[in-house]
């Protein structure tokens, strides 16, 4: 040890007469030390440095609290894992930083500790030294040299010349560097950790020596404050995610049935979504009020339920039916009350309820085109998908799963991408007769055609013998002549799309197409099914209104007779109490049409839910527990399990989302329903898929944004109001009951409004603006803003198209290039090693081949390098 | 070699390495033992279990290419296997773990190893034999049907869910 010690007397006598020789050792160390010497960046962290002297020490405060996290993070490693188990990946990523930021402040003082221990205490540090020195041999020069630099350091280099200091400030970069990019070095932890000390202590001391780190608090302060801001927006983000309902069963279900079962449950919860909204407005701005301020029941004549109707009105059958009560409550449009304000809040209820019927429909047409624009967005985005199968392969397993159920969830989920994957590329690749197809394609369309004329047919046939039957009254006419009309359309809607199935068999189109082409088949279908159903309505619409012109005449006879029973008595006498049971009262089609929807509604899910439970579940139960006693193998073989029906769910799903734009301006219980509907059947649907269908044959990848889905949404949102407006706008209310009575049209509630509640200027206003003169410029103007936004997003479009192709058929050039490079170097090779093997019998020119040899392989790399270089360059 | 250097760090960690084998591991470094787990005890671990290529991982941490992790080995595995990890050093684990024939290329026979640990051998031989030829021809650059490390690193940089 005494020798040891001379020794380094000795050194360090030698040091400080040669600072710069010193300077320059270290950095050859450095470099050792450095995997990959970026000699740009380093040039670039010079110029950096040279710029800002004051911002050094905020950089060293930086790479100081990284590495910190360095060694604490592995401090973290064992609870973050027991963690892992339970959690999922995501709440882990939170959870882990929080700690790290804690660690990261006990870290700091413990460093802060040391610090002060390095400087008070000497002799500790040169025991550990030794100990070190004693040890470790590979680390023993590093080591040697790194305690002579200390010495130099402790005894304070304060007589530098400006180049001297210029040197210490390189090296001193250098460190900086290396601690910097530590972290992403292949070396064992401990090798990272001693390196990492010695630099620190190295760039602590002359970073002190050279009159750096000022400020030091307040920028820790700020990269604290920095690291919990975004800690707090990964919470939020964790937090929103955390949010979105049902995303596990969704993901659950997609990773084993493929990306089309999952659509339609996305679209369901999509769906939800909206008709939450719906059911807000017309809850918060029209049941609440009415059922609050309103008149209470009993109040009215279109508050009370009618006497005749009274024995009856608690029965369940009639309530299912949603008459008695229910029909005289806030369910039905009837109920309302045509008073201008109602409670102490003066709340305008027939404006209100007026501008909700609006309201919903056009907050459906905002979010079914936002929603599409957004959609169309990411298609045009088009990621690159060159890697496509590697990718899958080397990143799609999850290395946080640690639970036995996550681990088979996803290996069934990678098996289903890699098979969705496969079957695209075969698509891609397969090239059959295509005269063939095509024909085949017509003939489909043909046979399609003729299935839906002669449905149309059968349905206009069945419509109008019905109507027949029954201005000549029900009564004398069978059951199946009273109910031909309903039962032929389910039977239309059961059979005719699987005769589609079997006719798109013919078509030989990709799974995802086919699908498309279904879809828009079944949806012609229903539409025929829809139509039939509103002109039935407006039969009995019609009917309505006849019978209350009679009601209309007849009730003035009665109050007549009222009057005249009692006025012959007394005159004066207050005016008759009758009670509001007992008065006769109109039919009140706006009800009458509420209640068939809610109705239909009602029929509709329950037939959903049978079916499920008796085509899914209940096969499902026969084919696994009957296949034990059965002559042949029901799951192989005939029956087997269902397979999920995405086509036909989500067109049960659109066209019940028609009906209740349709019905919700007469039923404001409608949207409520559908919430109920649909929470209950997203549970039901889930389970069924995972307890009791099977994956389907071909899997394929549905595309992401499922915009085919939605456009048709809007065709049925377009078509549901277009009837639904043409009653409001051309039909006139009934005179007693409805929010509405005693208007000639709905739509006066707004001119009464302006009339009565805004200042006279305004109306005036209103009326120029709403003069034609004025409206048909404004709606030109508008056809032609349209009209250049549509073409100049084509023509970015084309734009787009052509630098895509451009890029693509550059990468392919590059890969080509490369590839003939990467040729020509392998035979450049050979050729050397030709000339390397021939060496020997020339032994004079030996050392000129090598030399040529070395030459051109280094030529030959540097070709490759720089070829590299080009590609990354341009993918970039 | 310092054990005690690394056990001052992190504790905790080595209180899961002595939780493995408690009459294994000792407590005290003292006298420097020198210790290895078996690879069999490594991979029993929860965070290891269920992940298909346990064995490799533990194989290409352990010094004698054989699963025997030290507890340095130990720590490794963990530094790296770290959310926190940066890319680059994940990039080159990564390599190392689906590199199984330790020729430091991705050759076909690796490719179809690691795609058959993935899908638990569900898919039929034509079919791996198809994802392999097409994930050989999209990431090999310099068309020597196999994956050197340039070519993976050039490959996994541009994958987006590689776990940041």
């Amino acid at each position: 040890r005494a020798k040891e010690k001379e020794r380094k007397k000795e050194r360090d006598r030698k040091r400080r007469r040669n600072v710069a020789r010193r300077a320059s050792s270290a950095r050859k160390e450095g470099k050792e030390l450095e995997d990959r010497p970026g000699r740009e960046e380093r040039r670039g962290r010079k110029k950096r440095d040279k710029e800002g002297k004051g911002k050094g020490g905020e950089d060293e405060r930086q790479e100081e609290v990284k590495n910190d996290t360095v060694a604490k993070t592995l401090k973290n490693f064992s609870n973050e894992n027991t963690r892992k188990l339970e959690q999922k990946e995501i709440e882990v990523v939170g959870e882990e930083d929080g700690d790290t930021e804690e660690k990261r402040k006990n870290g700091r003082s413990e460093k802060g500790g040391k610090r002060e221990d390095n400087g008070r205490g000497e002799t500790v540090e040169k025991k550990q030294k030794k100990k070190r020195v004693e040890t470790s041999a590979e680390h023993e020069s590093s080591e040697e040299e790194e305690d002579e630099e200390e010495k130099v350091g402790e005894e304070k280099p304060e007589v530098l010349s400006p180049e001297e200091l210029e040197k210490l400030k390189e090296e001193v970069d250098e460190r900086k560097k290396l601690i910097s990019t530590l972290r992403g070095k292949p070396w064992p932890m401990r090798k990272k950790l001693l390196t990492l000390r010695e630099s620190h202590e190295f760039v602590e001391k002359y970073e002190g020596a050279l009159g750096k780190g000022k400020s030091r608090k307040l920028y820790a302060y700020k990269v604290m404050m920095l690291k919990k801001w975004m800690k707090f927006q990964r919470d939020f983000e964790n937090f929103k995610t955390a949010c979105v309902p049902w995303e596990m069963k969704i993901k659950e279900i997609e990773s084993h049935f493929g990306s089309s079962v999952a659509s339609y449950f996305i679209f369901l919860r999509w769906m939800y979504g909206i008709n939450m909204i719906l059911f807000g407005l017309t809850f918060g701005l029209v049941m609440v009020p009415e059922a609050l301020m309103g008149r209470p029941y009993g109040s009215m004549p279109r508050k009370t339920v009618p006497r005749a109707d009274e024995a009856n009105a608690m029965d369940f059958a009639v309530l299912w039916d949603f008459g008695g009560y229910a029909q005289y409550s806030v369910l039905f449009y009837g109920y309302y009350n045509s008073q201008r304000a109602i409670g102490w809040l003066k709340f305008r209820m027939p404006l209100s309820y007026f501008l909700v019927g609006v309201g919903t429909v056009a907050y459906s047409y905002m979010v079914v085109i936002r929603t599409m624009a957004r959609n169309a967005n990411e298609d045009g985005g088009g990621d690159n998908n060159s890697f496509n199968f590697s990718w899958k392969m080397f990143t799609s397993w999850d290395y946080l799963i640690g639970n036995p159920e996550t681990a088979d969830n996803k290996f069934a989920s990678i098996t289903t991408s890699f098979k969705e994957a496969i079957l695209e590329e075969q698509e891609s690749r397969k090239d059959d007769n295509i005269h063939l197809t095509r024909f085949l394609r017509v003939l489909a369309n043909f046979l399609v055609l003729c299935c839906l004329a002669g449905s149309g047919y059968l349905i206009y046939f069945v419509v109008r013998r019905s109507q027949k039957f029954a201005l000549e009254g029900l009564e004398s006419h069978s059951w199946w002549e009273r109910n031909e009309v309903n039962m032929v359309m389910s039977l239309l809607g059961m059979f005719c799309p699987m005769l589609f199935d079997v006719i798109s068999a013919l078509e030989n189109y990709h799974p995802r197409i086919a699908l498309q082409w279904q879809l828009g088949r079944i949806f012609a279908l229903f539409l025929g099914n829809l139509y039939t159903f509103i002109i039935a309505l407006m039969d009995e619409i019609n009917l309505k209104r006849e019978e209350e012109e009679v009601l209309k005449l007849n009730m003035t006879i009665w109050e007549a007779s009222l009057y005249n029973g009692t006025l012959g008595v007394n005159s004066t006498a207050p005016p008759i109490t009758v009670h509001p049971a007992d008065i006769p009262r109109g039919p009140c089609w706006e009800t009458m049409v509420g209640q068939e929807f809610v109705r239909l509604i009602v029929s509709d899910t329950m037939t959903t839910y049978i079916t499920l439970l008796i085509g899914d579940f209940l096969r499902a139960v026969l084919v696994r527990f009957l296949n034990y006693c059965w002559c042949w193998d029901l799951e192989a073989g005939f029956p087997s399990y269902s397979e999920f029906d995405v086509s036909g769910n989500v067109l049960g799903l659109i066209f019940n989302q028609g009906m209740i734009w349709m019905g919700a301006f007469y039923a404001p219980c409608l949207p409520a329903l559908n919430v109920l509907r649909l929470h209950v059947s997203m549970y039901l649907q889930c389970w069924a898929v995972m307890c009791c269908n099977v994956p389907q044959e071909r899997v394929f990848k549905a595309s992401g944004s499922n915009n085919f889905y939605m456009a048709m949404l809007l065709v049925i949102l377009f078509l549901s109001t277009l009837p639904a407006i043409y009653t409001i706008v051309t039909i006139p209310p009934s005179f007693d009951c409805g929010p509405f009575s005693g208007k000639s049209r709905m739509f006066d509630v707004i001119q009464e409004t302006l009339e009565s509640d805004f200042p006279a200027w305004f109306g005036k206003v209103f009326s120029y603006a709403s003069n034609p003169g004025l409206v048909l410029p404004f709606l030109l103007l508008m056809v032609l803003a349209i009209y250049y936004l549509q073409s100049t997003s084509k023509s970015y479009k084309q734009a787009n198209l052509e630098l895509k192709k451009k890029l693509q058929t550059q990468n392919e050039e590059n890969k080509k290039k490369t590839k003939m490079a990467a040729l020509k170097a392998a035979m450049d090779l050979e050729e050397a090693q030709k000339a390397w093997s021939e060496a020997p019998r020339q032994q004079r020119n030996n050392n000129a081949s090598q030399q040529s040899y070395t030459g051109e392989k280094n030529t030959v790399t540097g070709h490759l390098v720089s070829s590299f270089v080009f590609v990354w360059y341009l993918k970039i | 070699m310092f054990p005690d250097l690394l056990l001052s760090v992190c504790p905790r960690l080595h209180g899961r390495f002595h939780e493995l084998a408690p009459h294994l591991v000792p407590l005290d470094y003292t006298n420097q033992p020198d210790i290895r787990l078996p690879l069999a005890l490594i991979v029993s671990m929860p965070e290891l279990k269920e992940n298909p290529f346990r064995n490799r991982i533990v194989e290409v941490f352990s010094e004698d290419g054989q699963g025997n992790l030290s507890f340095n080995d130990f720590v490794d595995m963990f530094s790296a296997l770290c959310e926190t990890a940066p890319r680059e050093l994940k990039t080159i684990y990564a390599f190392k773990i689906y590199d199984f024939n330790v020729d430091n290329f991705l050759c076909k026979e690796d490719l179809e190893k690691t795609l058959n640990r993935l899908t638990k051998g569900e898919l039929t031989p034509e079919e791996v034999n198809l994802v392999c030829s097409k994930a050989m021809e999209e990431a090999d650059l310099d068309g020597d049907s196999k994956l050197s490390f340039s070519d993976f690193e050039n490959m996994i940089s541009k994958a987006p869910d590689f776990l940041r």
